[in-house]
């Protein structure tokens, strides 16, 4: 919801209840910018993946705009669509691309149909601890170390010597259920087979990188842009006999890496006023530049959807 | 405004009682029952909405109450076979309780007997300030302490290669619950009347025969009621196990394994199932069945306590 309250400072609950009242019952939509002294609040919730970048989007944009504010919370792409469709937010941070079922749920809530901007990619890294001696691993046995009903348990199964442990039970770490990056890996990577039980689901990018870092016998996926010294990003392979790619810029923008994936926005409806200024700006260099300073991928300039 | 002291019913035409004043005391007196009577309001009305939000899902043909309850496989999200068992869950919940508990009892009702026998007055004041102190710790504080200072010291003293699990969640269990087991296992000790204790002496018990001999089985039902209550606490608590215990879906192998429990998976995925979907209606039901642990829990510690006042 964009909140334009007016300039007296002194009585502010009252004029910002009724300042709500009134963009709610103009739709939310951002009413004329007047000449007055006025801050604008932009929500903007969802990936996790994204949440870094987004918040330096916000803190960048606030030099440019000093009277906007742009309010950022992770959660997952599907928390952060989830609140769009019910118009609770202004913008909606996805690692993953919309459901059918979620534009349909948009317009039966609030008559309007969510439009979407690629803003960057991400290329979803598969990380081991750095003493782990592999060093690129194949779809195929992704699949069998993570997918249901799949039987690799242990690292010497596939051939892989961890030193210094006596247990080399493969410890899983996958994400929670509402993420985009679950969600993609769970397609792109297990073929839509489901996550075998007992892997350890965490809350967030830099968690699973942080356990992957800490521990030897640990495999989990996370965006590229996470990579610590502690662990080592693994070449993928799509089909045996193929050569295996590292996650890197060029690999995401001629798509030879099998785990690479666009990064979205979405607005409701065509997005107006402070909204379509923001997303204009995400889109320019000095926006592409954050993005790739995070450590992902920015858009070529010929591929940039402006709204 | 205190009436005249009389005994009885007053007067109907007392002068000096206007009758601003005998509305007003009747407005008090109302207000008074009205909270009393709320607390039974306000659970039924929770149990009533929560049951309302889960009752559609029950109904249907394709969902099985058998495989809710007994199936381990929880895929709610599955793009191709969408499954929901807690059984998985419940273990996990009743694994990091029992651990919590087989910590939590002997420290607790240790601390209980030696605040209420064995330690000098000035003592026992700091004591139970101090133990007050920490049950007013926020959960989400416990969990953090879980997830940095504990789960890096059961990786290196255990050599577990995760320190989110069952054992961290239990430890830290059993620290949120000791409070409650030591106030109220200290109030039941205090209630065994003191002739109990001058009999015992009397007869040359020593200090250690008369608590294991005598105030023991006398406070019985009220120390009960005190593990039932730290049991109640561990169950129902969610920011600390969701941070401490490493979020894994499947039954333990052993008290250095991950789990998740029943109300982590509630907090963690409510917020992403859209409303009124399958997903979010059995997260309802799971609420349900965690609601009616917990009843059964805080009942059993109420008919015990309920057997101390009979005496």
């Amino acid at each position: 919801m964009t909140r334009v309250p007016p300039s007296k400072p002194i009585r502010l609950p009252l004029l910002a209840v009724a300042a709500a009242l009134a963009a709610a019952a103009c739709g939310g939509g951002g009413g004329s910018q007047a000449a007055k002294p006025a801050k604008t609040v932009i929500q903007n919730k969802g990936s996790d993946t994204m949440v870094n970048v987004a918040q330096v989007w916000a803190e960048e944009y606030r030099k440019v705009a000093p009277d906007v504010e742009v309010e950022v919370s992770g959660g997952g792409s599907g928390v952060g669509l989830a609140a769009l469709l019910k118009g609770a937010v202004d913008i909606a941070n996805a690692s993953r691309d919309i459901k059918p079922s979620e534009i349909e749920q948009a317009e039966k809530n609030t008559g309007k149909k969510p439009v979407g901007f690629n803003v960057g990619f991400d290329a979803l890294a598969v990380y081991v601890h750095k003493d782990n001696p592999l060093s690129e691993i194949t779809l195929e046995q992704l699949t069998e170390i993570y997918a249901e009903g799949a039987k690799t348990t242990r690292w010497s199964e596939i051939g892989v010597k961890i030193p210094g442990v006596s247990d080399d039970t493969i410890v899983r770490v996958s994400r929670q259920s509402s993420s985009g990056t679950y969600e993609f890996f769970r397609e792109h990577a297990l073929g839509n087979r489901d996550f075998r039980m007992g892997s350890r689901d965490l809350n967030g990018s830099k968690e699973v990188v942080e356990l992957v870092g800490g521990t030897l016998t640990a495999i989990g996926y996370s965006g590229m842009g996470y990579a610590t010294t502690a662990v080592k990003m693994l070449k993928v392979t799509s089909k045996p006999g193929s050569p295996a790619v590292a996650p890197t810029v060029a690999a995401v923008h001629d798509k030879t890496y099998p785990l690479a994936r666009s990064l979205h926005v979405y607005t409701l409806g065509e997005p107006q006023g402070a909204v379509k200024q923001y997303i204009d700006w995400i889109l320019s260099d000095a926006g592409q530049k954050v993005v790739e300073d995070s450590g992902y991928v920015p858009v070529p300039p010929d591929q940039r959807a402006k709204p | 405004m205190s009436p005249e002291d009389a005994p009885g019913p007053a007067p109907v035409s007392r002068p000096q009682r206007p009758r601003w004043a005998i509305l007003g005391e009747r407005a008090i007196e109302a207000l008074i029952r009205l909270s009393g009577v709320s607390a039974i309001l306000f659970v039924a009305a929770i149990f009533f909405f929560v049951l309302r939000e889960a009752a559609p899902v029950v109904f249907r043909e394709d969902f099985s109450l058998g495989q809710f309850l007994f199936s381990t496989e929880w895929y709610p999200t599955s793009a191709n076979n969408v499954r929901y068992g807690t059984l998985a869950l419940t273990v996990g919940t009743l694994s990091v309780t029992a651990l919590a508990m087989a910590l939590a009892v002997p420290f607790g009702l240790g601390a209980a007997i030696y605040l209420s026998e064995f330690c000098a007055p000035r003592v026992r004041e700091t004591l139970k300030v101090v133990i007050e102190l920490l049950s007013a710790i926020p959960s989400v504080v416990w969990g953090f302490v879980g997830l940095t200072v504990m789960s890096k010291l059961i990786v290196k003293l255990t050599g577990a290669p995760v320190g989110v699990n069952v054992l961290n969640g239990g430890i830290i269990l059993a620290l949120m619950s000791v409070p409650v087991i030591v106030s109220i296992g200290e109030d039941a000790l205090k209630a065994v009347p003191d002739s109990y204790r001058e009999a015992g002496l009397a007869l040359g018990a020593t200090r250690w025969q008369l608590v294991y001999r005598v105030l023991v089985p006398a406070a019985r039902n009220g120390l009960l009621a005190a593990v039932l209550l730290g049991v109640g606490r561990a169950v129902g608590e969610t920011m600390a196990v969701l941070m401490a215990t490493g979020h894994a879906v499947h039954i333990p192998a052993g008290i250095l394994d991950s789990v998740r429990t029943l109300t982590a998976n509630i907090a963690a995925e409510l917020g992403e199932a859209p409303a009124g979907s399958d997903h979010y209606r059995v997260l309802f039901l799971t609420g349900t069945l965690l609601f009616l642990i917990t009843f059964a829990v805080n009942l059993t510690a109420d008919f015990v306590v309920r057997g101390i006042r009979r005496k």
